[in-house]
């Protein structure tokens, strides 16, 4: 499988991501790896849990940002993980069928079984949403909760992706951006939704919302009083009942 | 070749074998969530979405509960220390032999004299219950960690409004449009914090402006950015207030409604009643009535007072209204906002459209709420009117010795503008608002052997309920409710130690402490506060002669005690979270929660509040006795949640009480309440009825509901005070009136920081701002909890060191590029830390994030972890005690009116290092891990491996094959 | 990109070895050459090869499931590397075995040919693996290809001319026709510097997080204060310096030095001490360039971090003779 899907997939799933209220909590990264610790992919290692490089395979990322712009600059948070292109390199760059591209529902995974950990489609991912398991010597990568989303063993409010559930500002939707009705697809019209390097060709499913522009300002207050004597003349008489 | 099947994808795999709700423990915010439980093991944990508190979201320790609840670090057994203190050296103990050692402890003290036990309890959610048992054991020695957290904000928002920001209050993030938020990293509300600004923020025509030195979390994604110097808040403020007084841009109505702005002020500079309330003979406060031109009952329904000018009393006095006093205060052209651009850093143009949007926020708005209400005095009114500003406010103005008068002048800029529990602005939570002050004050030293009279932490309501001896010296080894600092309402846990040692006011035998980490992080001055430990006197005897600790985790903390208690974690235990102290309710509504045990220990660790339980039965307490010597709680917390009950039918949980569980608030208890607390999702909601949401201060229907409820003593209106004669008598005391007198040395002090109308005034500076530039804070990262969030391995896979952040300005002017290591130096030390450049800093201010740097040996981690080597603390160089002053006096670095510490007023200067220097974090402290030290273990941590199904151990055989060796590993 | 020792080994040995099965179907095409040289030319070559994709295998988390890489040719051009390289042991070792029996003449250029075209195909297989890659502007250069294939034979002449010394065969023009491959490799690699240094890469930290819309970003937090295994694939550095330092020992070993080598071993008397050194010279000189040709690669993911633009240095050192 790994020919991408020789129609466009029936339905895209995807991640709408706004980068306006994103707080850089970190709840999408740690409920990512909670959820898939035991999950498709298990194990998500840590390679030195509590010793001198703490470092261990994660599907999501958040990165912290300044960008400049002439004012005062602003700080944006920036999580990161798989796209589901639709142009998915990593998936035509795979020499074993181990990754591929739902036909269903567009969600891009690997079959660990297949796996012969090449690395060769991390090195065809411009984002970096490849995540080797150094320990299981296969690639690992963010499922899309596909065990969560359908699993009809969850309370219907539970079919979710993990990090949609945690993130406590809402600054993640899930949802099908094939679907021009769908509420990600609103949320992207509206809010001028993009891509993530789209010179690189691969079409991301995902899209990210842009920090809003900031509000305008309000005109200064006008005197009502000229100094502190006036005032306490002026309102001597004012009258309000208790 | 025909094209490759796509592969079978299991998208319903079975899951748990159970689902059990509880609540989250990571921090105060005490989010409710549903355990998946599969083989008795956590496969998952998600946020409830019906729990009031989060609604279904999770923050990120939250979210990464298994790796805390599997945490290496745990403790598995008593211990009781061999070696010296700090060398970890301990053999471990029965719970018998470790009862019995601290029943030997404590049972002379509470004979000869109970204050010898000083127990203080840190980040604490059972405070009812651990200050309960401190008046049973008698000892006025309690508090938890409040003092050196927020008391600032706490107690000036109960002296002014009864209620306050934090667990005591919320924006109205429903409706609210303009959203102030003054020194926000994180707090208790995590989560409904975040799920407020996304609404906030997602709704068209709203504004959000953070005012704060640093621009991240909370500030990156404010539509305004205010990056203040650090402790000119109460600047801005008064600025603010200045531009509303001077645009006459107010709330008249509400001012003269529900505040004592018409209030008469005696004026008779000198006399012993200069600044007291005019009052009647039944000392009702009086008005100037402009209707019927005479001074009247200020609380009288319909009155109309004068709001200017000076009176003359029936007796000849002479009186002037608080809203002129307010007003000739803040109309001084000092608070004009040209005049305080320089001070804090922000321009007069930028403070003077703030105030323009805030008025025109909270004042042009049409909004209300079409629902009627009928206030105290028994009038309909038809709506509800709306005032869609809100402030939110926490630390960044609180840890500042000028914190309190800054968190009074944002109630008084609240007040102005009517946006006090109005829709869209800030609310109550209830049981909150209290009356000015609330009910309960101070206990003082009772007679040994017996429980004290109340419990030990109140609300002084002036001189005359100081905990002071006749002569005026404290009573309390912290010196909370002392001429020092009179409004202490939390203690002063970090006065503790170093009171402790310097036996000033006294010594004591024994120091308890639960769950406050005061050998690292939650110390100022850590070196010094780790002599206060270990000093010793000639005998060779330490200073402190015991100490008692409990903790679930091995800490920087469990090196330093001689018996140490391991507690559960938070998934193994009953806990409460009550209505009595902390509470988790909504503006909307009471609620209360418990947490239930999902899992066995499996090591030999009892739940604290148990152990409490059952000390308190051995050393015979009363109440934890019956009659007969018989424990009272055999059933340990839980049998006592159920069962204990006080006030007028109140219990630890409000929720299903009376024998059949049909009552809440207040009933019998129910012997079956907790399981229907755990058949609710282990919570209680109870929605107030909705006219009774708004206006709670003066709404007949909640006053009613509150004092049903036991929440306040009577159905009088709670008066929003602008102007507090409390404060004020505490400065005629310090003028020499009354019969409660200050030491001299401290009279100064207190005619100055008691000032009865807020105020604001310049930390006082110590040391020579040339020596020491920059200002330093600290931030909470979001996601970790002070020191427990580094044994977490998931968390600590995101922050295991932190950087100093110095604005591009000062690295170039100090020749500093990103990773260059510096001494940050203050005059209490110096430390060093690598630096980051940043834009969105205040740029004389640095900052880093708190308590990542850790101490080697401590929790479970490795000794090259980067927490020990690279990541640092900012508390070596935060004094605790100030040099002596004129008098001789060592004061702690803490507001002088409620004890508040003061982390925020550090200031430094940086040194770059040397290339030798770079590399590596100092001071460096010996290792802790000693004898009981856990490790984590290296090698890969496969959780939940396991859960998914049997491993096939495939891939280790591959491995092998092409001899790339790994470490064993630990499956999970 | 961080070099791989398994991955440089294997290409620049088995590019060596493809290249002297290419040289050696056109010798072979060109006349009649001794059994005994046939065959341990091929032997050299076959265990280039082996050792090379035994090397890559090396790289693989699971080597056991290598077959597997054998099945995505219509996409992959990994899989066809794997295929392409499996193939090329068919005619190979039938060559061997014509060879050894005396097969007619007409089997043995037949079996030589399509050993020969395998073996070219199996280089440009491998060349495009990495020149497919948009990510890495440094490798998705369309001289890429040429510079393999150009690489492969010139490995495969130098290993060639040393073997027709050994066994004190005439070379004939085979001297002339390396110096004419070796400048062109040069002049192709070094066309490719220029090409790399000129690279404006159209991605940025703007297109990547898309924040270019507001303004200049910059790295205030990375997502981990410490390294993962993004970081150690994509986040080798190597300092400008240090490489064009590289790079000039890496022109002289691979192209100056061979090519003086490959014209003197045209004098008989110096053609085998000429022909060893010269293969000695570019084995080094070739393993160094495949290291540059890693470590100067800037994969996209970097801009994440902070990496510059994924273009390598400027510095283009003008190639030896
Ligand atoms: N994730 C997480 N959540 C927590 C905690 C935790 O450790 N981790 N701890 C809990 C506890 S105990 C508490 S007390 C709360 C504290 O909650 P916060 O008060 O939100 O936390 P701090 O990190 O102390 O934040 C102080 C903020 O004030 C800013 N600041 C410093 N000085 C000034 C100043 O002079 N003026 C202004 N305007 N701002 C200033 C700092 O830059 C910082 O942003 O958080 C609680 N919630
Ligand atoms: N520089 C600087 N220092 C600060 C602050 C700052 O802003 N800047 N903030 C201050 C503030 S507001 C606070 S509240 C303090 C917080 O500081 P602390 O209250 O000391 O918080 P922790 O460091 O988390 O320590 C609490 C201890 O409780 C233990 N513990 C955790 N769970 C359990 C449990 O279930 N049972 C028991 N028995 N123990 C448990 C932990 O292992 C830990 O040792 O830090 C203060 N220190
Ligand atoms: S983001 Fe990367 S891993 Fe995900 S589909 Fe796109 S190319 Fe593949
Ligand atoms: S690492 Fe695995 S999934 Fe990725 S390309 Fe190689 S075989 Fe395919
Ligand atoms: S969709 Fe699932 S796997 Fe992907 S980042 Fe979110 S939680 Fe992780
Ligand atoms: S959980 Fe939401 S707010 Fe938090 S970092 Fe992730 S996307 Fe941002
Ligand atoms: S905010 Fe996070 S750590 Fe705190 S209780 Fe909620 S989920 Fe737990
Ligand atoms: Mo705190």
């Amino acid at each position: 499988m790994t020919c991408l899907p020789k129609s466009a997939p029936a339905k895209k799933l995807g991640l709408v991501i706004d980068l306006d209220i994103c707080v850089g909590c970190q709840a999408c990264t740690t409920s990512c790896k909670e959820w898939n610790a035991g999950g498709r992919a298990a194990p998500v290692t840590d390679y030195d849990a509590y010793g001198a490089t703490p470092d261990g395979v994660w599907f999501n990322r958040v990165h912290g940002y300044e960008v400049e712009d002439g004012g005062s600059g602003r700080t944006v948070y920036f999580p990161r993980s798989c796209l589901h292109c639709d142009n998915a390199p990593c998936v035509t760059v795979c020499p074993t069928g181990a990754s591929f591209k739902r036909e269903a529902d567009g969600i891009v995974l690997v079959d660990e079984d297949k796996c012969i950990g090449c690395k060769l489609c991390s090195w065809a991912c411009p984002y970096g949403a490849r995540e080797y398991d150094e320990d299981a010597g296969v690639m690992k990568k963010c499922t899309l909760c596909v065990d969560k989303i359908y699993n009809a063993n969850l309370a219907p409010a539970s079919r979710m992706p993990a990090c949609v559930s945690a993130c406590p500002t809402g600054a993640r939707s899930f949802g099908d951006l094939g679907d021009p009705a769908s509420g990600v697809s609103r949320l992207v019209r509206e809010r001028g939704g993009y891509d993530l390097m789209p010179e690189q060709g691969t079409a991301p499913v995902n899209k990210y919302l842009p920090p809003r522009a900031r509000t305008a300002e309000a005109a200064p207050l006008a005197s009502a009083v000229n100094d502190r004597g006036h005032a306490l003349l002026k309102w001597i008489d004012k009258v309000f009942s208790r | 070749m025909p094209s490759t099947p796509e592969p079978f994808v299991d998208t319903a795999p079975s899951v748990a074998d159970d689902v059990q709700t509880t609540t989250c423990y990571m921090c105060a915010c005490r989010c409710g969530i549903r355990v998946y439980l599969r083989d008795g093991q956590v496969r998952y944990i998600e946020g409830n979405p019906d729990h009031p508190v989060n609604h279904g979201v999770l923050c990120a320790k939250g979210a990464a509960g298994i790796m805390q609840h599997y945490s290496p670090a745990r403790l598995t057994q008593p211990l009781k220390r061999i070696g010296p203190r700090g060398s970890g050296e301990f053999v471990a103990i029965s719970w018998d032999e470790a009862l019995t050692l601290a029943t030997e402890w404590l049972a002379p003290l509470r004979a000869r004299d109970p204050k010898q036990l000083a127990f203080f309890t840190g980040r604490d959610q059972s405070q009812s219950f651990t200050g309960w048992w401190a008046q049973q054991f008698g000892t006025v020695n309690y508090a938890a960690h409040g003092g050196f957290c927020s008391v600032n904000m706490a107690a000036a928002g109960l002296y002014s409004i009864g209620g306050s920001f934090w667990e005591f209050g919320e924006p109205d993030w429903e409706h609210t449009r303009y959203l102030l938020m003054f020194g926000v990293a994180e707090d208790h509300a995590s989560n409904p914090i975040k799920r407020g600004l996304g609404q906030l923020k997602s709704r068209p025509g709203t504004k959000c402006v953070a005012i704060n030195p640093v621009r991240t979390g909370y500030a990156a994604v404010a539509d305004e950015w205010l990056g203040i110097r650090p402790g000119t808040d109460g600047l801005l403020i008064a600025a603010l207030i200045h531009e509303l007084l001077r645009a006459e841009r107010i709330d008249w109505d509400y001012l003269v409604r529900y505040t004592n702005a018409g209030w008469l002020v005696i004026d008779a500079p000198g006399a012993a009643d200069d600044g007291l309330f005019a009052r009647d003979a039944e000392g009702r406060p009086l008005c100037f009535d402009l209707r019927t031109s005479s001074s009247g009952d200020a609380l009288a329904a319909g009155s109309t007072p004068a709001l200017v000018g000076a009176r003359t009393l029936a007796d000849g006095r002479s009186a002037r209204p608080v809203f002129e006093l307010l007003a000739a205060r803040f109309l001084d052209a000092a608070y004009a906002p040209a005049a305080v651009a320089d001070a804090t850093g922000i321009a007069a143009e930028t403070i003077a459209r703030l105030a323009a949007e805030i008025a025109s926020a909270a004042l042009d708005s049409d909004f209300a709420i079409e629902q009627p209400w009928t206030d105290w005095a028994g009038r309909r009114h038809a709506r509800m009117v709306g005032r869609p500003f809100s402030i939110h406010a926490m630390r960044g103005i609180a840890a500042h010795a000028n914190g309190f008068h800054t968190c009074r002048l944002l109630h008084v800029l609240q007040m102005l503008l009517g946006a006090i529990d109005a829709p869209g602005s800030f609310r109550y939570k209830p049981p909150f608002p209290k009356h000015v002050p609330p009910a309960g004050t101070p206990a003082t030293p009772g007679d040994p052997g017996l429980p004290l009279t109340r419990m030990p932490l109140g609300f002084p309501r002036g001189p005359g309920y100081l905990a002071v001896a006749a002569d005026g010296t404290p009573q309390r080894l912290d010196k909370a409710f002392s001429w020092e600092h009179p409004l202490a309402l939390h203690g002063m846990l970090q006065s503790v130690l170093h009171n402790a040692w310097a036996g000033d006011p006294y010594r004591i035998d024994t120091l308890f402490l639960y769950m406050a980490n005061m050998a690292w992080n939650s110390a100022m001055n850590v070196p010094g506060t780790l002599r206060y430990l270990t000093d010793r006197e000639a005998d060779g005897s330490y200073r402190i002669p015991h100490v008692v600790y409990s903790d679930a985790y091995y800490s920087e903390m469990v090196a330093y005690a001689d018996l140490v208690l391991p507690d559960t974690t938070y998934l193994e235990r009953w806990d409460c979270i009550s209505l009595l102290d902390r509470p988790i309710s909504d503006a909307d509504g009471a609620a209360d929660a418990i947490r239930q045990p999902l899992l066995a220990p499996g090591r030999d660790v009892r739940p604290f509040q148990d152990v409490l339980l059952e000390l308190g039965a051995r050393l015979d307490l009363p109440n934890m006795t019956t009659e007969d010597g018989a424990p009272r709680y055999p059933g340990g917390y839980a049998d006592y949640l159920v069962h204990h009950v006080r006030g007028k039918q109140q219990g630890p949980l409000a929720g299903w009480r009376g024998a059949d569980g049909a009552d809440s608030l207040v009933g019998a208890a129910n012997p079956d309440q907790l399981e229907r607390y755990v058949a609710n999702g282990c919570f209680w909601r109870e929605p107030l009825p909705e006219s009774a949401r708004y206006y709670k201060f003066a709404n007949r229907d909640y006053l009613d509901y509150a004092e049903r409820a036991g929440w306040i003593g009577s159905t009088q209106p709670v008066v929003l005070e602008l102007y507090s004669e409390i404060l004020q008598e505490f400065r005629l005391a310090a003028a020499g009136h009354g019969e409660h007198q200050p030491p001299d040395a401290l009279r100064a002090r207190l005619a100055q920081h008691f000032d009865p109308v807020p105020a604001w005034h310049a930390v006082e500076a110590r040391h020579s701002e040339q020596d020491y530039p920059l200002y330093a804070v600290t931030q909470r990262p979001m996601h970790m909890y002070h020191s427990w969030g580094s044994q977490n391995a998931w968390l600590r896979q995101i922050t295991s060191r932190n950087h100093l952040y110095v604005h591009d300005t000062l690295a170039e002017r100090l020749a500093l590029a990103d990773d260059d290591w510096v001494w940050i130096v203050s005059p209490q030390g110096r430390v060093k830390a690598p630096i980051k450049r940043m834009q969105g800093v205040h740029p004389e201010t640095v900052w880093t994030w708190n308590a990542i740097g850790k101490r080697r040996g401590a929790w479970g981690l490795d000794d090259a972890a980067p927490e020990a080597t690279l990541g640092f603390l900012l508390n070596h160089l935060i004094p605790d005690m100030h040099a002596p002053d004129e008098h001789g006096r060592v004061h702690a670095n803490a507001d002088p009116v409620t004890g508040q510490a003061a982390w925020f007023d550090l200031r430094v200067r940086l040194e770059k290092c040397t290339a030798q220097e770079a590399g590596a974090t100092a001071p460096e402290f010996h290792d802790v891990r000693g004898t009981h030290g856990p490790r984590g273990g290296h090698g890969p941590l496969r959780y939940g491996a396991a859960l998914k199904g049997a491993p096939t151990g495939r891939h280790v055989a591959a491995q092998e094959v092409i001899g790339i060796h790994r470490g064993d590993g630990h499956d999970a | 990109m961080t070099p791989a020792f398994s991955i440089i080994f294997f290409t620049t040995a088995s590019g060596a070895g493809y290249g002297l099965l290419f040289v050696l179907s056109l010798l072979v095409f060109d006349r009649a050459l001794p059994a005994a040289f046939v065959l341990t030319a091929l032997a050299v070559a076959l265990t280039l090869v082996s050792i090379g994709l035994v090397s890559s295998t090396f790289h693989l988390g699971h080597p056991e499931r290598a077959w597997r890489a054998l099945t995505q040719w219509r996409s992959s051009w990994l899989s066809r590397e794997g295929v392409a390289a499996l193939a090329c042991y068919g005619p190979a070792l039938a060559l061997g075995a014509a060879v050894a029996v005396g097969a007619p003449r007409e089997t043995v250029i037949a079996l030589a040919l399509a050993t020969g075209v395998l073996a070219a195909a199996t280089v440009y297989c491998t060349s495009m693996i990495y020149a497919s890659l948009k990510t890495i502007a440094a490798w998705h250069d369309r001289r890429v290809p040429a510079l393999y294939l150009l690489l492969g034979a010139m490995s495969g002449l130098l290993l060639a001319r040393f073997l027709l010394a050994a066994f004190a065969l005439p070379a004939h023009g085979l001297p002339w026709v390396t110096v004419a491959i070796v400048l062109s490799a040069a002049q192709v690699k070094r066309a490719y510097w220029r090409a790399q240094a000129e690279h404006r890469s159209a991605s940025s930290l703007g297109t990547a997080t898309g924040l270019d819309r507001l303004g200049r970003p910059r790295v205030l937090q990375p997502a981990h204060t410490e390294r993962n295994f993004l970081l150690k694939e994509f986040g080798f550095e190597v300092g400008r310096r240090h490489a064009s330092r590289l790079r000039r020992l890496a022109i002289a070993f691979a192209f100056g030095v061979p090519l003086a080598l490959a014209a003197l071993s045209a004098l008989p008397a110096f053609a085998l001490p000429a022909a060893t050194a010269a293969v000695v010279s570019a084995a080094f000189g070739l393993v160094l360039e495949r290291w540059l040709f890693f470590a100067e690669a800037r994969h996209t993911v970097m801009l994440y971090y902070g990496g510059a633009a994924p273009a390598p240095s400027r510095s283009v050192p003008t190639t030896g003779g």
